[in-house]
């Protein structure tokens, strides 16, 4: 069911670029975070966390005074460690300890809660607490955690796995014609998802009422809800949590945290406000992390570039443990369901292992596997390519799903909704003015060589029920709920279980309520963040907020209106069906009545209701599913013009061109802020950022000085180009696209930089793209002509 | 990471600074040791403020060289408030020194005490040959910056010794420069540096090699080097053979653009 959206008239509606309302708050300093909350005797915590990557604990000394100020695993007893399984075939269960008590599995894992009054005598107080650790030797590199010889993260487990899987589809049939076959590896860094806010909490227990209510830093506040009523061993209904805003997520803040329980713990037990704010170092070297993939891949193809097949084993380096709520399978598993991108393949085989190392747990960040997915299958492609002498858009527009094929059901049975991949791709080509850059190229000279690359992929946002039963995750997401309320003075408030830090839902949520009841965006209050005040949802992930809860605000809007118009009609005297609702009035032909009038008569004036009014008034909760929960399908062609400096082996982005497909666009200026922010991560992850670990497990980047986040200096204009398919799927046919942006780059800036240096005969295979990788790769160029 | 506890108090007198007890230390622009006392790896009782002392916020010019007092802030070399030894070197070199929010608060004679292998000052001043002086309890010294640095965070100054100025020596309007740094991104250390001095009137020439995990290298043979008799393959091959360095491509590529930057400004 697409519902018809209003055209372009509408200056606040759907498909206007409204300024941010949201932003007025935090341009003017009077955003609120977990940090600028300040209670009546409130502690500071701060956790003796494990320095070594792997080790068994001897000993816990901790100093006599002051007294309850010190926690160790002992003081906790009564607190379940964090239990995360999935329910596919084969998965091994691994338990998070709050405080690590007999075994630390990764460096910065907490050992000993200290309190104080502020952060920094907290900190001093960590210092006086000895912990004695008998260290084991650490498994560190994923590619060897398989290794009989390996030491086990989870003693009792078999082997390092938490989950190994296969999929396979008409291989061996398939790649027996092909003239080009192609091998390669590939390789992502373990990065740090670096949110500007770290993550925090504060807990507060009411005695009188014994009720906990947590203000956390959270994307996801009523899982973590649920989370910590089971680890506290709490009833829901004694549990609160208040996401206030949130300094962005990226997945970093859908987890529920040992820190965040441990607090929990404490606060209820000395009856004093706690708060943990992370660190920086504690965000570096210590909480969790995300990306690491290791892939081999095999590419067949016919002699026009015809994709036959394509045959890969992946690994991902899951950590120490499965996170709650997304488990350490997610990752892997969405591998093997997603690599063969947009294109149609006649056969497929993919093995993965999520492997478990003695490093922090590793989470779903933007884009997810998709990244590391993308990355792989786009630079097999250009291989291929290469091999069989066509251009990289040659092969791509020979295996792409074409527009006629739409809806389109692919190898590993994805539904792609809609859309037009080739003339994304021949967009983009024709933006990033490739005819020029070839001529360009044909006729250089000196140090810097010149490429252009590609990436092409689509990206499932908001899939539902049926796709995460099938992980077995702890949560599965069902119908997402919103509640539209009209106040007495003709004001709407909406309420909704997910929550904003950075997507602009204040904003676009109000947008869609003013086209189905015309209350002014302005006069509209988007309530999110509070397990006290909103519908249950799993929350804010999987570029799933604007399908589903813009649905559900659609939804319980369209609802509202309804009984808006009946009591209106009663006033104007004519027919419920004559009335429209535009403008924060009420219209019947010439006559018209506010709706703020409406709302007065409900609250203030009921003498003057109809007869037959509804009596559960001008309030209404509603449910919204897509039409079927395989998810939207947006879609985007990034690409992209280097140089690649063959002496320092730096790589300058000269031009940077996206062409994208969001569907509906609910606001095309939030579409384009969630593209160019998703596409400054995507270029760190393809330049700078890289958390490396030594053989025990040490993490080596543990400041900013280290760990390389891109900067405004390194972010060349991105120019983008929208295209508009409707999803038949949602509501107003609009597409999840909040993680694409960071899903493209790695692959199409290694597609241009292997295009610069193809005259060497060199490829890159892993990223971060650093200098001292490009100049090592150029190296191998110089011992090939050698030989 | 927040510091551990520490007294604060600004110097009034220069002559406090020579007296200073155990576990104080000076601070200026604070913009390296402010972040590892936060990381505990540095501690002090006391911080010592040195940045307002007028004796440390002068720059003068005499006929020979401009001395640059040590609190001097990067960003008053950046907007020209100093006199100009080099032809522009300094001002250009300063203004591409971290960011400006660092620059700011940056002091010249904390970059050099600070001896940040990477650092600006520390390569560019060699590059400049110039001088450091410092006060101790036992009286004043001059030291070429040559010998100033001993290894990487690490140069001569004593236990209450202090940089009191750097002496800049002038060079004539027909001397040129190059100076080359690489970097990842705008505003962090360099990966690799290279300095080039060509003062035909003086008959001074010098190149040095910076961000090298110690003090800046001064090549041998610079006139060499700058003719084009001796390779900068070779020049940076030959002197980094007494220093494990495992790959020195980037410094190879540093030494060729400050060449031909040096290079440029001589045919002008």
């Amino acid at each position: 069911m697409t519902t018809k959206v209003k055209g372009p008239a509408s200056k606040k509606g759907i498909g206007a670029s409204l300024s941010r309302q949201e932003d007025d708050r935090y341009l003017n300093g009077r955003g609120k975070f977990v940090g600028d909350i300040k209670m009546q005797g409130m502690l500071e915590l701060a956790f003796v966390r494990s320095p070594i990557a792997h080790g068994n604990i001897t000993g816990v000394t901790t100093p006599e005074t002051p007294k309850d100020r010190v926690f160790t695993a002992k003081s906790l007893c009564d607190v379940k460690s964090i239990k995360a399984d999935s329910g596919l075939p084969g998965f091994r269960s691994s338990l998070q300890p709050i405080l690590a008590d007999e075994k630390v599995r990764h460096v910065g894992e907490p050992i000993v809660a200290c309190l104080a009054e502020s952060r920094a005598r907290a900190e001093d107080l960590c210092e006086l607490v000895t912990v004695e650790i008998d260290e084991l030797p650490a498994v560190s590199d994923m590619r060897k955690a398989r290794d009989k010889a390996a030491p086990l993260v989870h003693e009792h487990w078999e082997e390092n796995v938490f989950l190994e899987s296969c999929v396979e589809t008409d291989f061996e049939a398939a790649k027996t014609d092909a003239a080009s076959v192609v091998k390669r590896t590939f390789r992502t860094a373990r990065q740090c998802m670096a949110p500007i806010e770290g993550r925090g909490v504060i807990a507060l227990w009411d005695r009188h009422l014994e009720m906990l209510t947590i203000h956390s830093a959270t994307q996801i506040p009523h899982i973590i809800r649920t989370g910590l009523a089971g680890c506290l061993g709490l009833d829901h209904g004694q549990v609160r949590i208040i996401a206030p805003d949130v300094g962005g997520g990226f997945g970093f803040k859908s987890q529920l945290l040992s820190e965040e329980v441990c607090a929990a713990w404490i606060a209820m037990h000395l009856d004093r406000p706690i708060r943990w704010l992370e660190d920086r170092r504690e965000h570096l070297s210590g909480t969790a992390n995300c990306r690491e993939h290791y892939y081999e891949i095999t590419g067949y193809a016919g002699t026009d570039g015809e994709l036959l097949a394509v045959d890969c084993e992946a690994i991902v380096d899951a950590g120490a443990y499965s996170t709650y709520p997304f488990s350490a399978c997610l990752e892997s598993a969405q591998i093997a369901s997603i690599l063969p991108g947009p294109y149609r393949l006649k056969g497929y085989r993919c093995k993965t292992w999520s492997v478990s190392t003695n490093k922090p747990p590793l989470l779903p960040y933007r884009g997810v596997a998709r990244t590391g997915v993308c990355f792989a299958i786009e630079l097999l492609l250009d291989a291929l390519a290469r091999d069989l002498g066509i251009t990289p858009e040659e092969i791509r527009r020979k295996n792409l799903v074409t527009p006629e094929a739409m809806p389109f059901v692919n190898i590993t049975n994805k539904y792609f909704d809609s859309g037009d991949y080739p003339k994304a791709l021949s967009k983009a080509l024709e933006a990033i003015d490739i005819n020029s850059i070839r001529k360009e190229k044909a006729s250089q000279s000196g140090d810097k060589l010149t490429g252009v690359g590609l990436s092409i992929f689509c990206e499932q946002g908001a899939h539902g029920t049926s796709v995460y039963h099938g992980w077995g995750i702890p949560m599965v997401p069902g119908f997402e709920q919103a509640g539209a309320r009209l106040t007495p003075d003709g004001g709407l408030e909406l309420r909704v279980g997910v929550h904003s830090h950075g997507q602009g839902l204040e904003t676009t949520l109000a947008q869609i309520a003013y086209d189905e009841i015309g209350v002014d965006p302005k006069k509209v209050k988007v309530v999110h963040g509070d397990t006290a005040y909103t519908p249950y949802s799993t929350g804010t992930w999987g570029s799933r907020c604007i399908v589903m809860a813009g649905g559900a605000v659609g939804a319980a809007s369209a609802a509202l209106g309804d009984r808006i118009k009946h009591i209106a009609a009663h006033l104007l005297q004519c027919g419920r069906e004559d009335i429209t609702l535009e403008d924060g009035m009420a219209h019947a032909g010439k006559s018209s009545v506010s709706i703020e009038e409406v709302a007065k008569t409900w609250y203030l004036k009921p003498q003057q209701l109809p007869d037959d009014v509804d009596p559960r008034g001008l309030e209404v909760t509603e449910g919204y599913k897509t039409v079927q929960d395989t998810g939207t399908f947006s879609y985007a062609c990034h690409a992209v013009k280097v140089a690649v400096d063959i002496k320092s082996g730096n790589i300058e982005l000269l031009d940077y061109v996206i062409v994208e497909d969001a569907g509906t666009m609910i606001n095309p200026m939030i579409v384009d802020g969630q593209v160019v922010g998703g596409t400054v991560q995507g270029i760190g992850t393809a330049l700078f950022e890289e958390m490396p670990f030594d053989y025990s497990g040490q993490p080596l980047a543990s400041t900013l000085a280290d760990y390389h986040l891109p900067v405004a200096g390194d972010i060349p204009p991105v120019r983008i180009t929208h295209m508009e398919t409707p999803s038949p799927l949602s509501r107003f046919g609009q597409k999840g696209i909040g993680e694409s942006g960071a899903i493209g780059p790695p692959a199409a800036i290694a597609n241009a930089v292997n295009d610069a240096l193809s005259p060497l005969g060199v490829e890159v295979s892993e990223i971060p793209m650093t200098p001292e990788r490009v100049l090592s790769v150029i190296k191998q160029s110089e011992r090939k002509q050698v030989a | 990471m927040k510091a551990a506890a520490f007294d604060f108090s600004r110097a009034s007198d220069i002559n406090e600074l020579t007296a200073l007890k155990e576990g104080e230390k000076f601070v200026a622009g604070n913009q390296s040791l402010g972040p590892m006392m936060n990381l505990r790896l540095v501690r002090a009782n006391r911080l010592v403020d040195i940045a307002t002392l007028p004796a440390l916020r002068k720059a003068n010019e005499h006929s020979n060289h401009v001395e640059f007092g040590a609190a001097v802030t990067h960003a008053e070399i950046e907007d020209g408030e100093t006199p100009d030894p080099a032809n522009g070197w300094m001002k250009k070199a300063a203004a591409n020194i971290a960011h400006r929010a660092v620059r700011n608060r940056g002091t010249i004679g904390g970059s050099l005490a600070h001896a940040d292998p990477a650092a600006d000052w520390v390569i560019v001043l060699t590059g400049l040959d110039a001088k450091v002086a410092l006060i101790g309890p036992d009286g004043e010294r001059k030291v070429n910056i040559e010998d100033f640095i001993t290894g990487p965070y690490t140069t001569v100054l004593k236990e209450n010794e202090f940089i009191a100025s750097v002496e800049v020596p002038k060079r004539p309007t027909s001397a040129c420069w190059g100076y080359w740094k690489f970097m990842r991104q705008v505003g962090e250390f360099a990966k690799a540096s290279a300095t080039v001095l060509i003062d035909q009137e003086n008959g001074f020439y010098r190149c040095a090699l910076g961000a090298l995990e110690g003090p800046p290298l001064v090549l041998p043979r610079p006139l060499d080097i700058i003719e084009g008799d001796l390779g900068p393959k070779k020049a940076v091959e030959d002197a980094l053979s007494v220093r494990k360095i495992a790959s020195y491509d980037m410094h190879v590529a540093a030494l060729e653009r400050a060449l031909e930057q040096a290079k440029e400004g001589l045919r002008l």
